[in-house]
């Protein structure tokens, strides 16, 4: 989006201000304002395909989660990134744009799901990855990457065969590549290798 | 080989024969493994290379893929098993007919492979027994119909009649993991 464009959408919702933005265009919108933004947006402005839902959970910050919503527009060929804080922090919530663009029905059992936020309005908001029962939500910056040991879905094949859902064993990792530096001395490495289940991760 | 099986030995009189039974049992067996594909993430994509013309599992008797378990005897768990799906796995297996067994393809059906994660059950052996596992992500065609091999050796080292035997004698538990395996030579 061009600069002038913004000011246009400024002039006409005083409420969206400027995201800075690498890439794209982004603005901010409160979130009560979603559904009245994206429908002109689709209706007016030509963002007639919702690519992405997503959100960003910035640990011990307030507000501490942020839907992120990825438009395009085919005749423009423009992107255009909406971001929208949460307000609760416990129990975060947006509202649904379900109604606006069916595609966001997916993405937010998505995002709920792995981020725990609530789509009010949302016809139909189970988790769509992991199971119905699972108790948590694993992207949360709180959710350790190996995860936490919860019972197996199914009682009686977890009787059977006594496996519950237990944390991955680590092996030093998780593994990672430096950004910069020839591809050679780049490959994904522990950065502190000198664990594993067996042993103790030592505290520095 | 010392056969203990007193009833069987009343009828057939003499060690020796038994052994041509298992002889014969597995000879069959082996020369007929029906393979139920378990195509759960992209190993499976190499398996079906191994059944298509260029590598040709049909040259080891194994070209018969069953999508019900009812009709198979191998399943091939090629892919990453999720916590979600090991519950679907547990339960296909449990409906397939004995002698069963199940190649683990794939660095994740035979340890969870990359998958360090929070979803990912770190091998399939955790909840089903498994007889051949296959190294690499994914393995090379050949590396399964090497395995594939591997599996007809050791069907062909069973002691089918008395396993067969052992069976029918004793009723097993529904659904134990370690009579499940009660099929297989130790
Ligand atoms: S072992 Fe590799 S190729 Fe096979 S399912 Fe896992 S990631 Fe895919």
């Amino acid at each position: 989006m061009v600069e002038s464009e913004f000011a246009q959408l400024k002039e006409r919702f005083d409420y969206l201000s400027a995201r800075q933005s690498a890439d794209h265009s982004a603005v901010n919108c409160p979130a009560d304002k979603l559904v009245e933004f994206f429908t002109v947006l689709r209706d007016d402005l030509g963002y007639d395909l919702l690519v992405d839902v997503t959100a960003v959970d910035w640990d011990a910050q307030s507000p501490r989660f942020t839907g992120i919503y990825h438009l395009l527009s085919t005749t423009k060929h423009e992107y255009l990134r909406i971001a929208a804080d949460c307000e609760n922090d416990i129990k975060p919530s947006l509202p649904s744009l379900c109604g606006v663009f069916a595609a966001a029905n997916w993405h937010e059992r998505e995002t709920y799901d792995l981020m725990g936020i609530h789509y009010d309005g949302h016809p139909d908001l189970r988790r769509i990855l992991m199971w119905d029962e699972y108790p948590y939500h694993p992207l949360r910056k709180d959710f350790p990457l190996a995860g936490i040991e919860v019972p197996l879905p199914a009682d009686d094949v977890a009787e059977a065969t006594g496996v519950a859902v237990l944390p991955a064993p680590m092996m030093g990792g998780p593994f990672v590549s430096s950004a910069d530096g020839p591809m050679s001395q780049t490959e994904p490495s522990a950065r502190d290798e000198s664990w594993t289940e067996q042993e103790e991760k030592p505290t520095e | 080989m010392q056969n203990t099986n007193v009833a069987y030995d009343s009828k057939v009189e003499g060690e020796i024969i038994v052994t041509q039974a298992d002889a014969v049992i597995n000879w069959i067996r082996k020369h007929s493994v029906w393979p139920m594909p378990m195509g759960l993430a992209c190993c499976a994509i190499e398996l079906m290379a191994v059944g298509a013309s260029r590598f040709d599992i049909s040259r080891f008797g194994m070209e018969v893929m069953r999508f019900s378990p009812r009709q198979a005897d191998c399943m091939i768990v090629s892919g990453t098993v999720t916590y979600k799906m090991a519950e679907v796995i547990r339960r296909i297996y449990e409906q397939m007919a004995e002698p069963k067994w199940v190649v683990a393809m794939g660095a994740c059906a035979s340890t969870g492979g990359m998958y360090r994660s929070y979803a990912t059950l770190q091998g399939v052996d955790r909840i089903i027994p498994v007889d051949v596992y296959v190294s690499g992500c994914p393995p090379r065609p050949e590396a399964l119909l090497d395995a594939m091999i591997k599996l007809q050796d050791k069907i062909g080292r069973e002691r089918s009649v008395k396993n067969l035997t052992a069976r029918n004698a004793k009723p097993t538990k529904e659904g134990s993991l370690a009579l499940a395996g009660a099929g297989k030579e130790s």
